[in-house]
């Protein structure tokens, strides 16, 4: 699956891409050998998780063109996407859709909510009259299960964390991508909110063919959104495959660590007061030195 | 009567684990209201909140962003410097030593002392506002200090808060910048605790923190309410942070307590629409994989909250009353009844305010 000989007739994918910060004591490496495709059919969603600093980050800027891997290669249909002619970036960039995690900072405050889809309609020359225009945006919010008159001619704070995201969801389907990268797109939402989110890409999935490479911390939020799921700790991959294996049977100590972190909703299945337990799994995983003293 | 309606009864101990309740109340918010006065009208931020909070005691806070928590715990500590600012209602808060206060009338000399010494705020992100030049020690140091400790005390101290807290007493020597996530956070709950306080009010505490880091926070707030006899208010958006933690739960909608009970009960059979429709958009792992429904629509705004119920335009058993009348937050009659979580067997002291439920309907609106 993320043989670099499948990787052609992949939409997108990573092969042995390494992304080393710095240089010296200050150099970091924060994407070490990191392999994945996805192709075109059939769509899926591949999470990738992990602790902060693990990675998962520059690995979906990589995907997106915008962190050129220090070595390996990021690859769009076969073509290295930091090699893209014109024409080609053009396509690439319609059809490869992100969503990021503070939906916020995404939004220019000056300009109303409206200018994010004529701008795009505009630059990608999706509708061609006014009348067309405006059913189109409609359209794209009713996917995302949005009234128009609740976000249209309103400014980017007169929205909600939840409706802004939806907005940037409404605005990657105008395009109707393959691929859509949604890094951390849940994780500054509401618990009621999540859940709306996630399903609008499993509905993108199911219903417009559209995959996603969504990444998160959040466990359960993979668990829900089922396919594929990748693990990965200090920029290495540690572990994948289906969500359901891996999530049932990890055979690393980190995925390991990672599930019996997550706080159950049930209480009871309260976690035992003591600490020896999380250690351990600290200590297996190789994690533990993080949050303990180095003296010097 | 009158006075069980701004009382949470204590749930059964039959239901609890808490290993001694204290049946003494710390802290008594009654009818308490917040509002801003701004060019777009009134923002009735909080508006009529009842909870109590006993001795020992751990309680969380839950709802979405927008709900009113964090105005409501920063109102306790009268710490709310917006301009505009009316208040109502009352924080009775019966302190070690000394007697019952209301902070909503304190002056701001008598709040000085009350903070730290007896509330102590742990708030949101505070973890990244560690003063980035000063090392752990002094920052530990300097609330103490403030607080009437001689220096040279303080720092005698210094190792054995932070050992409280997990931390190294190595740590003391280091810099903001060489301290993990979760360092940072054992130190700020180290200054939370510094003075003894009776109650600790932790905003979010968890949040933005890598899941088993997590893990350990909340087991290291769980020892020190033991260990210290205090009382901690936990606010948070993650109701399973709240079911691992506390032992009482007050969801809060638009302002308002919408439900609060035990929270064993409160979490698996929750009375209210608004918390049962919390409870189902989590996604757990291990369960079968249905489809989550999450809540319709988005929180109301502060300026503007609707009519009647003001969860009614997002529920989705919405009666015609819910329109019109606002329902009280009432202690909910046990016994086995008909809920939005099917039927099932109320226990003692659950309250909730929902037309559902004949005694949140003010008796001139009952049909």
């Amino acid at each position: 699956m993320t043989d670099a000989t499948t990787a052609g007739q992949a939409i997108l994918s990573l092969n042995h891409a390494t992304t080393i910060f710095g240089h010296g004591a200050q150099r970091t490496v924060a994407n070490d050998s990191v392999s994945l495709a996805m192709s075109e059919s059939p769509p899926r969603i591949l999470s990738i998780v992990g602790e902060s600093g693990s990675g998962k980050t520059t690995a979906a800027r990589s995907l997106l063109g915008l962190q050129k891997p220090t070595s390996g290669q990021a690859l769009w249909r076969g073509n290295d996407i930091y090699h893209l002619s014109r024409k080609e970036q053009f396509a690439f960039r319609r059809e490869v859709q992100a969503v990021f995690q503070d939906p916020y900072g995404i939004y220019n405050p000056f300009y109303k909510i409206n200018r994010v889809f004529d701008l795009t309609i505009r630059k990608f020359n999706l509708a061609a009259g006014r009348q067309e225009r405006a059913d189109l945006i409609e359209q794209a919010l009713k996917v995302v299960n949005l009234r128009p008159p609740d976000v249209l001619g309103r400014y980017p704070h007169q929205l909600s964390g939840g409706e802004r995201q939806r907005v940037m969801l409404a605005r990657a389907w105008l395009m109707k991508p393959k691929l859509i990268v949604a890094d951390e797109a849940i994780s500054m939402l509401d618990v009621a909110v999540r859940a709306v989110i996630m399903n609008i890409l499993l509905d993108f999935k199911e219903q417009a063919g559209m995959s996603t490479v969504f990444i998160t911390h959040d466990l359960s939020a993979a668990h829900y959104l089922g396919g594929d799921i990748m693990v990965m700790r200090r920029g290495q991959v540690v572990e994948e495959g289906k969500v359901d294996d891996v999530l049932k049977n990890p055979t690393h100590a980190y995925t390991q660590l990672l599930l019996d972190s997550i706080p159950s909703p049930d209480p009871d299945q309260r976690w035992a007061a003591d600490l020896s337990e999380i250690t351990e799994l600290e200590q297996a995983a190789g994690v533990a030195e993080r949050d303990v003293v180095v003296t010097g | 009567m009158a006075s069980t309606a701004h009382t949470i009864v204590a749930p059964q101990p039959a239901m609890q684990e808490s290993p001694q309740t204290h049946q003494e109340p710390l802290l008594e918010i009654e009818d308490l209201a917040i509002h801003f006065r701004s060019p777009r009208g009134v923002a009735r931020v909080v508006d009529g909140t009842n909870l109590t909070i006993h001795r020992n005691e751990m309680v969380g806070v839950a709802g979405e962003s927008g709900s009113g928590k964090t105005t409501l715990v920063e109102a306790i500590l009268q710490i709310i410097r917006f301009p505009n600012r009316e208040t109502r209602g009352h924080a009775w808060f019966t302190p070690n030593s000394g007697k019952r206060i209301d902070l909503m009338q304190a002056t701001e000399r008598q709040m000085r002392r009350l903070r730290l010494d007896e509330i102590a705020y742990v708030p949101q992100g505070s973890m990244n506002s560690l003063n980035p030049v000063a090392r752990v020690a002094d920052q530990v140091i300097d609330g103490m200090v403030d607080h009437g400790v001689s220096h040279r005390e303080a720092r005698n101290r210094i190792p054995g808060i932070l050992e409280r807290v997990g931390l190294d007493p190595k740590v003391a020597r280091l810099y903001p910048h060489e301290l993990s996530g979760g360092m940072k956070q054992r130190v700020i709950i180290a200054i939370a605790i510094s003075m003894n306080p009776s109650l600790i009010i932790a905003d979010e505490p968890t949040t933005a923190l890598d899941v088993n880091v997590q893990r350990k926070i909340l087991a290291t707030l769980s020892q020190l309410r033991d260990e210290l006899n205090v009382a901690i208010l936990i606010v948070s958006h993650d109701l399973p942070v709240h079911a691992q933690l506390v032992d009482r739960i007050a969801v809060m909608y638009a302002g308002q307590i919408v439900e609060a009970g035990d929270i064993r009960s409160t979490v698996k059979t929750p009375l209210h629409p608004y918390a049962a429709g919390l409870m189902h958009a989590i996604p757990a792992i291990g369960k079968p994989r249905e489809r989550l429904e999450g809540i319709k629509g988005s929180t109301p705004s502060p300026f503007d909250w609707p009519p009647g119920c003001r969860f009614h335009n997002r529920c989705p058993h919405v009666m015609d009353v819910c329109e019109r009348v606002p329902p009280m937050l009432a202690t909910m009659q046990a016994g086995e009844r008909d809920t939005v979580s099917g039927r099932i067997d109320v226990v003692p002291g659950r309250r909730a305010a929902c037309h559902l439920y004949p005694e949140s309907t003010p008796e001139d609106a009952r049909s």
